[in-house]
């Protein structure tokens, strides 16, 4: 199964309702997919007109309950970036797939990047929590669309997934479990029937994330992308803004534990960590293998949450004291090495391509062993 | 003796919203008065309707209603809209907002929303400028009516709103002002009754912003202008024919329900 039919199909199993979608290469087949697939279960699947639309809509659909989803790539993410500071300010969840190829502007539309990192952490205006998951599978696809969808609903935050083409038009063996095997977390609903007292939509319980009733439940509730309330009234105040962006930002960074997901290799003992995510990572997995049966301590990090990044498991390692450098593969010039260098003052090795083609197990073994 | 302290509409508002933000001698209010009227007046549960506003002056109707309403972002409530509609066709959509943010950074949303006949209604208040950011030309501007960003008078021909949706594809099509409350709140009322996109769009002044820069006056001489100069046409034909113009005088301003035709309903 493609990467991206995996991931559309993880869509499907994760209960969508609603998907809305311009065409982009590379995420089109997502699209396509959805477009046989969605009708049958039950959903609804909208060819808009561009991408604001499209991101506009699934807000919508959202706010009237819908688990809902959007596919596109570089220039249409961007287009989206305003409308994603939307869902994150009125708090409605929803998943946006990025199959990134080569960029800036039109770029290579048909070949790999990995450029849009810190455009999915900090692309819309103004300071927000987000979580990006980036598959290196097909599986993964699968799999990580169905987590995507779990933590938007979890915390009532969009949330990404940072495919790239490679990974979007590989064909691998995708399992897909019984149905019932599926986790699905469902919204935190209000405790109380409508009518009883006034809802609060923006009142948030110890996880800092509130209850959230829909658009036709009778709770007529009011959300605005302004600074507001807890009723969700507009309140254009200094103190009120500090104390609800404080509150988004958090809901993420303190839940951080609990989201963060990545695998490891030969951590450890290593005194040469390999940081890599997706297409990246499998060529960096290979060359990781490689170095170890030639006796070397090297090691693999390799996150499937981009956002939050797995710092805590990096400080570890740092702490241990047996890393003496630290190599950052990626098909950007040096994005999240940028990240991980914040966090350390060992020497931090960039690989990086510009885009168009990911480095081979070979490249990445050289600068290792160099 | 008792006083009734409670007015028929009082439920649909949010009364601890108020006061409201809207200048004196605005047409917002009044077309929340009708709007909210239409809901009462619909029979349908007041659970089931929706508001979806843009940004701006208008785009602050949404929070005044008490229904399930959303104040979204400027261009967008269309799409937005549109999620909510299709994803629950139970439930009856409204979208109010002005005529920068439906027809200039939305224009494309919403030729495309009418052209798959959604189930949505659509009030355009127009007020012919930008008024909360300051009084900037817009797309409805007259030609030669002047605007902070046109202080020499706006040279772009303008969009005949009516006739822009009725091209596009929408089921029902009206033009109004503020000062025909009663054919208004019926032309919403007819929206809600109607499945497919419907369209009003609702003459308002904004004395504020757009009236002092244009000889207009304050609001109620405004309303006083469309009191001389509005000519009702239900059914009128050529819906090229009508422009506005606010400048010269003479022009008669053409008002009434111009379009209601049976159409497939978009439902994704």
């Amino acid at each position: 199964m493609l990467g991206d039919h995996a991931c559309a199909e993880g869509a499907l199993a994760a209960g969508l309702d609603f998907f809305a979608g311009y065409p982009i290469t590379p995420s089109t087949e997502v699209a396509e997919h959805l477009a046989r697939r969605l009708p049958d279960v039950g959903g609804r699947f909208v060819q808009m007109e561009d991408e604001l639309g499209s991101i506009a809509a699934i807000i919508g659909a959202s706010a009237a309950g819908a688990r809902s989803f959007t596919a596109t790539s570089g220039p249409g993410f961007s287009l989206m970036m305003e409308n994603i500071g939307l869902a994150a300010m009125m708090e409605l969840p929803c998943v946006i797939v990025d199959v990134q190829r080569a960029s800036p502007s039109t770029g290579l539309p048909t070949m790999v990047g990995q450029s849009d990192i810190l455009q999915a952490r900090w692309g819309s205006h103004g300071d927000y929590g987000i979580v990006a998951y980036c598959p290196a599978s097909p599986q993964e696809c699968f799999e990580l669309t169905i987590a995507a969808f779990n933590t938007a609903d979890r915390y009532r935050i969009p949330v990404l997934i940072l495919m790239d083409e490679v990974i979007g038009h590989m064909a691998e063996r995708v399992i897909i479990p019984e149905e019932q095997e599926i986790d699905r977390t469902e919204r935190k609903g209000p405790l109380e029937p409508p009518g009883a007292k006034p809802f609060l939509p923006y009142a948030a319980e110890e996880d800092l994330v509130p209850r959230i009733a829909h658009a036709g439940d009778g709770h007529k509730v009011h959300m605005t992308g302004l600074t507001h309330d807890e009723r969700g009234y507009p309140a254009l105040t200094a103190a009120t803004h500090d104390k609800l962006v404080r509150r988004l930002v958090d809901k993420v960074r303190l839940n951080a534990g609990s989201i963060v997901e990545f695998e490891e290799i030969g951590l450890d003992d290593a005194e040469t960590v390999v940081i890599a995510y997706g297409c990246t990572a499998r060529s960096a997995r290979r060359a990781v293998r490689e170095a170890r049966n030639d006796g070397q301590k090297v090691g693999l990090l390799r996150p499937k949450t981009i956002w939050p990044f797995p710092q805590t498991r990096l400080q570890q390692l740092l702490e241990a004291g047996t890393v003496t450098r630290i190599v950052v593969p990626e098909v950007n010039l040096g994005q999240l090495r940028r990240e991980v260098e914040r966090h350390t003052r060992l020497p931090v090795i960039g690989l990086n391509h510009a885009g168009g083609e990911m480095p081979t197990p070979a490249a990445i073994l050289e600068v290792i062993t160099s | 003796m008792t006083v009734a302290t409670i007015h028929p509409i009082d439920h649909l508002m949010r009364a601890d919203r108020l006061p409201h933000i809207l200048c004196a001698g605005c047409g917002i209010g009044t077309v929340i008065h009708s709007y909210v009227h239409a809901i009462n007046e619909s029979g349908i549960d007041p659970d089931r309707h929706v508001c979806v506003s843009g940004i701006g002056c208008s785009g602050r109707a949404a929070g005044y209603v008490n229904v399930d309403s959303y104040h979204t972002t400027h261009g967008r409530a269309l799409p937005f809209a549109l999620g909510i509609a299709v994803h629950n066709p139970e439930l009856t959509v409204t979208v109010i907002s002005g005529d920068g943010d439906l027809i200039a950074i939305g224009g494309n949303h919403f030729i495309h929303a009418a052209r798959r006949n959604v189930n949505l209604n659509v009030i355009c208040i127009n007020n012919f400028n930008y008024g909360m950011t300051g009084g900037q030309v817009g797309p409805t501007t007259p030609v030669g009516a002047r605007g902070t960003t046109a202080p020499r008078g706006a040279v772009e021909q303008p969009f005949n709103l009516p006739h822009l949706a009725k091209a596009a594809g929408a089921s029902f099509v009206a033009r109004w002002t503020v000062l025909h409350v009663r054919q208004f709140t019926d032309a919403v009322l007819r929206s809600m009754e109607k499945k497919g996109f419907c369209f009003t769009e609702v003459l308002s002044p904004c004395p504020t912003s757009f009236g002092r820069r244009n000889d207009l006056g304050e609001g109620i001489e405004e309303v006083e202008m469309y009191r001389q100069r509005c000519r009702i046409d239900n059914g009128a034909g050529e819906l090229e024919q009508l422009g506005i113009d606010i400048v010269d005088p003479s022009q008669p301003i053409t008002v009434g329900n111009f379009v209601d035709i049976e159409r497939e309903v978009f439902l994704g």
